[in-house]
């Protein structure tokens, strides 16, 4: 690989205090929701505490998490709803890495109890996309280089049509594959108690809705949304005296690739490789592709999915073909989404990666309820975000 | 109290008032090339990246894309707070601690005094949208009515508070990178015009462009990088409410909690016999002494401490020596990163002109933004 001898993985890892999440919660995922982001936070936090049975008393430090302050329109709001996180008087610090801060704050939260200073730590994630109108799509132009890329009006849309291209032309994948992993998640959303774009699908239904950037078609992207989602991470220790089915963290990665996008092939993201190596380093896999039994990769659009995939497994161009051999679905050799990704349970952008977290969570320790996966062991939650440069990785045990 | 992890490089730029030919990615890139050649290090031995911004200050919406390439951190872990540098410090300290990375550079950077034209109206968008923001103005007003209630708690006068200016302004004389150095009486300050009454506008920190870079290390390879390491002893941040109507008004209740925490890290039980040295952010002069207050530096009057000299630079613990936020500028999220650069460099015996002798022990306060109560504490030692 051409940048293998660029990285240095974080060596000498010596795991100090295994982290466990004790509890999950969120709110459901709309494209409006009429609560204030306090009010989200609120209700996220407390469902993530009930299910654990703890109390705002017991949590020692607190993280919030949060895509774009241009969203809610807050500044620096990350501190707004701190109240609500029951954070007042405790330490207190909002992750911030654009799409990826969703799986990053579990990062954030591993580390603040890994370094053993504090023993329960609720992160929760929010976000208000609906405040933009006509549509939160034109703030993403401020994501852009100011002097070089501005100029040209970009948006998301734009650039991931511009990547999605290149994953196709690549490796060779028919739009016609790509449109399964919409059809796949909006379908297995259709279990999941919160989602916003729950439907079922075909193929064609992809191929026919209306073209926004070619190759992408509406029915390609994940809506924006409004909603929250909750976990409370544990030590050692405590996770055992507050439930029988903790989950361990046992690897976390984080990678950023350049701010030169245009300087990258967009083909494979070794960003998401190399997060993931990290994770697997840490959590002592050495075949992902065995070991793993339920995946939740990013997918805001649908071939990001394959495309993410692609770099968890460190095989190119490989996820399109287990895709079209069914292999990702829930009853496959390699669930990918079970809880219907971002295309179907909805992508209020931070919230969203946490809620795969929250997926991870139940789906190993039985609660998926009729999202289960058979024999889940071991699951792996990943986000990734800022311009198309950084992924973040946690890999979690039973 | 352990040593696990030191400072082992650090890297500033000047704090200056306009910056105007440079891009803020290349303030980062000079203090990142500092950092580096302070510690004989490359960007090659470095594990990862903690850094810390906010989006409308930066006036890009995730400003951590830029920060990558130029501190050399491309392919690396990578992570951002969106609060005070310190909290970004502190939050480097952890994942050292944690065991997932040995060598970590945290990096901050403000340059809001040449590319915000709007700052009142940027930092009015920090105020609650539905409960305060619709009362419009200069925000600021809302740090005249902490000071009001400051005065009205506590025993310090006005023409104490105006003496923190002159002490600062005064140590900023001295330190090469601060940008608003002056030579003051109490007299003019006081009698410089009410700007958000009670404050005057000498108590005012001006706003400042700079870029600052620290690279922490694990125990082991601190030893082997440098022989001078300066040790993080102590961690603590806190927040108070987001709601201003529920505010401790008058107090800094947030660096009481975080101190103690950091105090208790650091087995520090008598602060006021024990630190050597204190850096505190204070985008107002008053700040500083309610800042003092929660620290516990002293059971007596705070303000005639500060009239007999305690708090010079040849005074029994000399405050904010490089001439803190009023000396140095106001650098939004970057002032915690200056305090803690400050202190490294007076542990260490490099403050030039402003240097210490013999300090021990130290302590940095960095406080998110000047309008809200939230941040952290560091306290480190020789």
């Amino acid at each position: 690989m051409a940048f293998e001898n660029m990285v240095r993985f974080p060596k000498g890892f010596s795991r100090k205090k295994r982290v466990a999440i004790v509890g999950a919660g969120m709110t459901d995922f709309r494209s409006i929701l009429p609560h204030t982001t306090r009010e989200l936070c609120f209700e996220a936090s407390k469902r993530a505490l009930d299910s654990c049975g703890l109390t705002p008393r017991d949590v020692k430090a607190v993280i919030g998490a949060s895509a774009p302050d241009a969203f809610d329109g807050i500044h620096i709001k990350g501190w707004n709803p701190v109240d609500a996180m029951g954070a007042v008087g405790k330490p207190y610090a909002r992750e911030f890495v654009g799409g990826g801060t969703g799986v990053g704050c579990i990062v954030n939260g591993w580390y603040y109890v890994a370094s053993g200073l504090y023993d329960i730590v609720l992160v929760c994630a929010f976000e208000k996309m609906s405040p933009p109108v006509p549509h939160a799509q034109k703030l993403f132009l401020t994501i852009f280089e100011p002097i070089l890329e501005w100029a040209l009006g970009p948006n998301l849309v734009w650039i991931f049509a511009q990547e999605m291209n290149r994953y196709m032309t690549t490796w060779g994948v028919k739009k016609e594959t790509i449109a399964l992993s919409a059809v796949k998640n909006k379908g297995n959303a259709m279990d999941h108690p919160h989602a916003q774009l729950p439907m079922k699908i075909t193929v064609e239904d992809v191929l026919n809705s209306p073209i926004l950037v070619w190759p992408v078609n509406r029915l390609d992207i994940s809506p924006s949304s409004d909603g929250a989602a909750a976990v409370v991470l544990a030590s050692e220790d405590v996770a055992k005296r507050i439930t029988d089915t903790p989950v361990w963290i046992d690897g976390v990665g984080m990678c950023i690739d350049s701010q030169y996008w245009t300087n990258r092939d967009l083909a494979f993201p070794y960003y998401v490789y190399y997060a993931s190596q990290q994770a697997y380093r840490m959590a002592g896999i050495s075949d992902p592709m065995k070991e793993i039994d339920v995946w939740e990769p990013y997918d805001p659009f649908d071939y990001k999915e394959l495309h993410h995939l692609d770099g968890l497994m460190g095989k190119k161009g490989y996820a399109p073909k287990l895709l079209a051999e069914g292999q990702l679905a829930r009853d496959g050799d390699y669930p990918s989404c079970p809880s219907g990704g971002l295309q179907g349970v909805g992508n209020p952008i931070a919230a969203a990666g946490t809620m795969k977290v929250c997926e991870i969570y139940w789906q190993l320790s039985n609660q998926a309820g009729k999202r289960q996966v058979d024999d889940a062991k071991i699951g792996i939650a990943q986000a990734w975000g800022d311009l198309m440069q950084v992924a973040t990785v946690v890999v979690c045990r039973t | 109290m352990t040593k696990a992890v030191a400072i082992v490089g650090l890297g500033q730029t000047e704090s200056r008032a306009l910056t105007p030919t440079q891009d803020f990615r290349e303030l980062i890139y000079s203090a990142a090339k500092k950092a580096y050649d302070d510690a004989g290090l490359t960007p090659r031995d470095v594990d990862a990246l903690l850094t810390n911004e906010y989006d409308f200050y930066a006036g890009i919406s995730i400003a951590d894309e830029y920060t990558p390439d130029q501190v050399g951190a491309r392919l690396k872990f990578d992570n951002l707070v969106c609060n005070d540098a310190t909290i970004a410090f502190i939050n480097a300290y952890m994942l050292i601690l944690s065991g997932a990375a040995d060598i970590v550079a945290v990096e901050s950077n403000s340059k809001v005094a040449t590319d915000v034209v709007n700052y009142p109206e940027v930092l009015l968008a920090a105020l609650d949208p539905v409960y305060n923001r619709p009362l419009g103005g200069h925000p600021y007003y809302i740090a005249g009515m902490d000071m009001m209630s400051y005065l009205e708690n506590s025993d310090t006068t006005e023409e104490q508070i105006a003496r923190v200016v002159v002490k600062n302004k005064g140590n900023a004389l001295l330190n090469p990178n601060a940008g608003f150095g002056a030579k003051l009486t109490v007299e003019d300050v006081l009698r410089s015009e009410d700007a958000f009454w009670p404050i005057k506008l000498l108590e005012i920190a001006p706003l400042a462009d700079y870029a600052a870079v620290v690279l922490l290390a694990a125990e082991e390879k601190a030893k082997s990088i440098t022989d001078n390491p300066v040790w993080i002893t102590g961690v603590g941040h806190a927040t108070d409410s987001s709601y201003i109507e529920c505010w401790p008004w008058g107090e800094a209740q947030w660096i009481r909690n975080a101190s103690q925490e950091a105090y208790k890290m650091a087995g520090i039980s008598e602060p006021w016999k024990e630190i050597n040295v204190v850096e505190i952010s204070e985008a107002f002069a008053y700040q500083e002494l309610q800042a003092l207050e929660a620290l516990r530096i002293s059971s007596g009057s705070l303000g005639n401490l500060l009239e007999m000299g305690t708090f010079d630079l040849d005074g029994s613990l000399p405050v904010n020596p490089s001439g803190g936020c009023l000396g140095m500028g106001y650098t939004p999220q970057a002032t915690g990163l200056q305090r803690i650069v400050e202190i490294a460099l007076q542990l260490r015996g490099e403050a030039g002109k402003r240097q210490i002798p013999e300090a021990e022990v130290g302590v940095a306060v960095g406080s998110d933004s000047e309008i809200i109560k939230c941040g952290g504490v560091v306290v480190l030692s020789r």
